[in-house]
């Protein structure tokens, strides 16, 4: 088993995160540095994620790397009925790393507890993953040139999105203050309510989307997924009630900006694109850099700040 | 006096006693006593004034370790477990939920790498405030004490 594995934003502390944002505005000044000469990465996608497996195989190359893998279980051995155990420490012994999708919730944390080499989650099921959370908090340091004491408003489905939660656990080390915005049939879970409470973190829930996000640094939007609701009905009239639109954003702040882990439905009006707040198309892009910076990270091929003598 | 008829006494080895009897089987298959070699006495609902209807079950020449025990506190919390030697209770064994249960549980979640592959289950047990939950080691998802699904 190797333990730098990365499987969930809880296995860094606040200074292993904060080292990972360093690194990666050092990777966004200078993209393209070969410390990872030599080295090969499995990216095993047993379910597909073009988005994210162009991100992380990116960042591979630009680092000097080269790429081994598969982009969808149909054409991996699992397809045979071999066992994940198996996939894990066949490939290890081709691989320095590997970046592992998998369509099931701990998969990540099941085979980075066999595997001989590092495991980089990039998503299990509805779980956890981990980049994601990273890139959104290097695009909130990016923006507001702070992690700390910040407004964050989390619009839309609080129950499944998990990159809500996952940010929600990761920016607890920050003294943030969250204002839940969601339907009734999406609202926040209370074991992350609890949670907020035990960490003395301050937070509101209102169920409509208005001009209640005034005074937000941060305007988080997901994903409202029709298969979430029984009701159809009831679909149809919060996806028209929670579209953002330009015209809302008259009062905000001016530091404001908005959020979104793509792909958008119909949560923000694209009138919003225009708008300097809009970020999260750059948002996407920073997930190079992050991806960059956890690549090197789990191959100890960059000595962090934090670790430096 | 009855219950002296109803069942034998044992010399040396364990009691486990006050077993709720919907549980017996559970508390047999857990610790493997279907396999055992020794010699054990089962008895299922016997009358109760705690829990109405009781099993028990007496394992003989083998005084099973905590590990072992604490394995019950799950499912029958206030089960009575005495070591016996020479017909003398030499120990009242208290009973321990353990931190971590490995393997006797099983997901909840149907989508979890557990109930899928070959994976032993691993669930991490939590104090909330005034319940207990269990949190799988692999997906994460917890569950509440009283709504586990024993294997
Ligand atoms: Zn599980």
């Amino acid at each position: 088993m190797s333990n730098n594995s990365l499987v969930s934003i809880s296995d860094y502390s606040k200074d292993e995160i904060l080292s990972i944002l360093d690194s990666a505005a050092e990777f966004e000044a200078n993209p393209n540095r070969k410390i990872l000469d030599g080295k090969v990465i499995a990216t095993l996608f047993f379910e597909p994620s073009t988005r994210t497996r162009l991100s992380f195989e990116t960042a591979v190359i630009r680092l000097g790397g080269s790429i081994i893998g598969f982009s969808d279980a149909a054409t991996s051995s699992s397809s045979k009925g071999e066992t994940l155990n198996d996939t894990i420490h066949m490939v290890s012994c081709y691989a320095d790393a590997i970046v592992m999708r998998h369509p099931l919730e701990g998969a990540a944390r099941y085979a980075a507890e066999v595997s001989p080499v590092p495991i980089v989650n990039a998503g299990d099921g509805a779980n956890q993953h981990p980049s994601q959370t990273l890139l959104d908090l290097y695009s909130i340091l990016k923006t507001q040139r702070t992690l700390e004491n910040l407004t964050i408003c989390l619009v839309g489905d609080l129950k499944y999105g998990r990159t809500v939660h996952s940010l929600i656990m990761a920016m607890s080390h920050f003294h943030p203050t969250f204002k839940f915005i969601a339907p009734e049939e999406l609202k926040m879970p209370d074991e992350y309510k609890l949670f907020c409470r035990k960490n003395n973190i301050s937070f509101t829930e209102e169920n409509e989307l208005n001009e209640n996000f005034n005074d937000a640094d941060i305007l988080y939007m997901t994903r409202v997924q029709k298969e979430r609701f029984q009701d159809l009905m009831e679909y149809e009239r919060v996806k028209n009630v929670y579209t953002l639109k330009n015209a809302m954003l008259e009062h905000t702040k001016p530091n404001l900006r908005i959020l979104h882990p793509l792909p958008r439905v119909t949560e923000i009006d694209p009138d919003v694109d225009k708008n300097e707040k809009a970020y999260y198309f750059r948002q996407a892009q920073n997930g190079l850099y992050v991806r960059q910076a956890i690549v090197s990270k789990v191959l100890n091929s960059i000595t962090f700040k934090s670790e430096k003598k | 006096m009855e219950k002296k008829l109803k069942v034998a006494a044992l010399r040396n080895g364990t009691v486990i006693d006050h077993i709720p009897s919907d549980k017996l089987f559970k508390v047999v298959s857990i610790l493997h006593l279907d396999v055992t070699l020794n010699q054990i006495t089962l008895a299922n609902n016997l009358d109760s004034a705690k829990i109405g209807s009781k099993g028990l079950i007496k394992i003989s020449e083998r005084a099973l370790e905590v590990d072992e025990t604490n394995k019950i506190a799950l499912i029958a919390p206030n089960a009575k477990i005495n070591i016996i030697r020479e017909y003398e209770v030499v120990e009242k064994r208290p009973l321990v939920l353990p931190e971590e249960i490995i393997e006797i549980v099983q997901c909840c979640n149907p989508n979890c790498i557990t109930n899928h592959q070959p994976v032993t289950t691993r669930f991490h047990v939590i104090n909330n405030e005034n319940e207990i939950l269990l949190k799988c080691h692999f997906c994460e998802r917890e569950v509440r004490q009283e709504e586990v699904k024993i294997k």
